[in-house]
């Protein structure tokens, strides 16, 4: 047990009469590096978000190390800052320099000095290879820069778990490996993380298990070396044919 | 200026146009008692004035506390929200004027507290109150109007609800807000003119008060709707300037 990272067990969720998520399973052990894939609206983002407390779930179980999430204020609360999330759309706060996002969470709810904070700022800004950007606005960043801040932010709360919502969507397709370069290493220390991508090359070099979920169920689960081997249903092999064509 | 210009136009055609409808001389600041007409009716500004940024101090911060449960996501917390702003935006400003002038202090005494409330603080609390229906809404259109990412961002590295609106959304929405907010406090000033029915010493109570000895209704209302006037286009000019300020910010 102690070896689990994340689980669900049979979760469900709605919004108002729309079943979005329908009997998900899934344990994510500590290390393990999980990719989710799937077409557009399969609930990819409603169960990465249920994990972080940003949805709540109506049936089933989630638990993190054992504990299970309710949704109640209490464990929104246990589970903020432990959970690191990367959106797609960057979420940058656009009115502080990016050191002040960074130090922003762990002087907050972290309790540090503003030195403390700036020191474990830069030491995350290296590892996302942009100390040099220290002061700029997130506006004056190209995409791919403004996603390593937002890596770097997270990272800044040392989180046990992360999960990235599609990092590498919105972004120009000369700036995403250097995002997936930064995650790779990042999975390379030993980070416990859910991506959700269709980069299936990052997949294959990253990824213990891939997931693939279509119409709010997980329709398969293996192991990556499987996964691109064998797919077993055919609503996978035509998105695995579809997208590894592009 | 041009509108100032118009008006002073107009005013001069119509006291030209009919001698025996207009008597300029009660306010005619070259004869000794039309000067201190004047000097009386235009002093009350200063009141007015006072009632108004007082009334719209307590309802800036007020309207914030009000607009921050309707924010939650805790539908309780949403429901005082809609219920205090659908309540009050439907309280007419004079009734409820007569309410806290006349009623509150009954309430204050039968609970044992000896808290007089004086034609100032009536009008101050009146139109603090009312307007605070407004500003809270104006606060939710700005705290709407930034994305919803931000605040999940926030949420992500563990603030707080409270700390989420002070150091996320508020310094982002505020763009959004004081313009809006500056617009309200003409409404505050044009409402102040309610104070002068609970004897507060303001433009419009003294302007009755000289109608009153002087039967000249027609000449000093007109300078009263002129002094208004006055006062808010100078409120205007500074909204716009806010306005273009905060706009230029936008691109930043
Ligand atoms: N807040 C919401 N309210 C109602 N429906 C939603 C909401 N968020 C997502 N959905 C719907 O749930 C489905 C799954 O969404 P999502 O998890 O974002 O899919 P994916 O990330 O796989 O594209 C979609 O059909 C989407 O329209
Ligand atoms: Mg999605």
């Amino acid at each position: 047990m102690q070896n689990t990272a994340i689980s669900l067990t049979n979760v469900n969720k709605w919004f108002d009469n729309f079943h979005v998520l329908k009997d998900i399973n899934l344990t994510v052990n500590t290390g393990e590096k999980v990719v989710i894939c799937g077409p557009s609206g399969s609930g990819k983002s409603t169960v990465v978000r249920c994990i972080n407390k940003l949805e709540e779930h109506q049936s089933g179980l989630i638990s993190l190390y054992g504990k299970e999430l309710k949704n109640t204020q209490e464990s929104i609360n246990s589970i903020q800052g432990n959970v690191g999330m990367v959106f797609q759309q960057f979420n940058l706060f656009p009115h502080l320099n990016v050191l002040e996002n960074l130090i922003l969470g762990p002087m907050k709810t972290r309790g540090k000095t503003k030195d403390q904070a700036i020191k474990i700022a830069m030491h995350f800004l290296e590892r996302v290879h942009i100390p040099d950007q220290a002061k700029k606005m997130p506006a004056q960043l190209s995409g791919g820069q403004q996603q390593r801040v937002a890596i770097a932010r997270s990272l800044c709360m040392e989180p046990k778990v992360m999960l990235f919502d599609e990092p590498t969507s919105s972004l120009d397709p000369e700036m995403i490996s250097e995002v997936l370069d930064v995650i790779i290493e990042l999975a390379n220390d030993g980070m416990t993380m859910i991506v959700v991508t269709h980069e299936m090359g990052f997949a294959r070099k990253v990824a213990d298990k891939i997931l693939f979920m279509d119409q709010g169920k997980i329709v398969e689960q293996n192991t990556t070396e499987e996964f691109f081997k064998s797919p077993k249903t055919d609503r996978c092999k035509t998105f695995l044919n579809q997208i590894l064509k592009h | 200026m041009k509108k100032i210009y118009l008006l002073c136009l107009a005013f001069i055609f119509l006291s030209g146009c009919s001698s025996n409808v207009w008597g300029w001389y009660v306010i005619n600041p070259a004869t000794p008692s039309g000067w201190i007409n004047i000097k009386f009716l235009v002093s009350g500004i200063g009141n007015t004035i006072l009632i108004s940024i007082v009334a719209a101090f307590i309802s800036i911060n007020l309207g914030l506390l009000v607009a921050l449960p309707g924010q939650s996501s805790r539908k309780g917390w949403r429901i005082i929200n809609r219920v205090y702003v659908e309540f009050i935006r439907s309280i007419p400003l004079l009734p409820m004027l007569f309410w806290v002038f006349y009623g509150l202090p009954i309430i204050f005494k039968s609970m044992g507290l000896n808290i007089p409330i004086d034609p100032f603080w009536g009008a101050v609390i009146t139109l603090a109150i009312s307007d605070s229906a407004f500003t809270a809404e104006i606060y939710r259109s700005g705290i709407q109007s930034i994305a919803k990412g931000q605040k999940e961002a926030a949420h992500s590295i563990g603030l707080t609800y409270a700390q989420t609106m002070r150091y996320v959304i508020l310094p982002q929405a505020i763009r959004r807000i004081l313009p809006p907010l500056a617009n309200q406090f003409i409404y505050i000033v044009k409402m102040s003119a309610f104070a002068s029915v609970i004897g507060m010493q303001e433009l419009t109570r003294r302007a009755n008060e000289i109608v009153v000895t002087e039967y000249r209704p027609l000449e000093i209302y007109s300078l009263l709707i002129l002094e208004y006037l006055v006062l808010v286009l100078i409120i205007s000019a500074g909204v716009r300037w806010l306005e273009r300020r905060m706009g230029s910010n936008e691109n930043q």
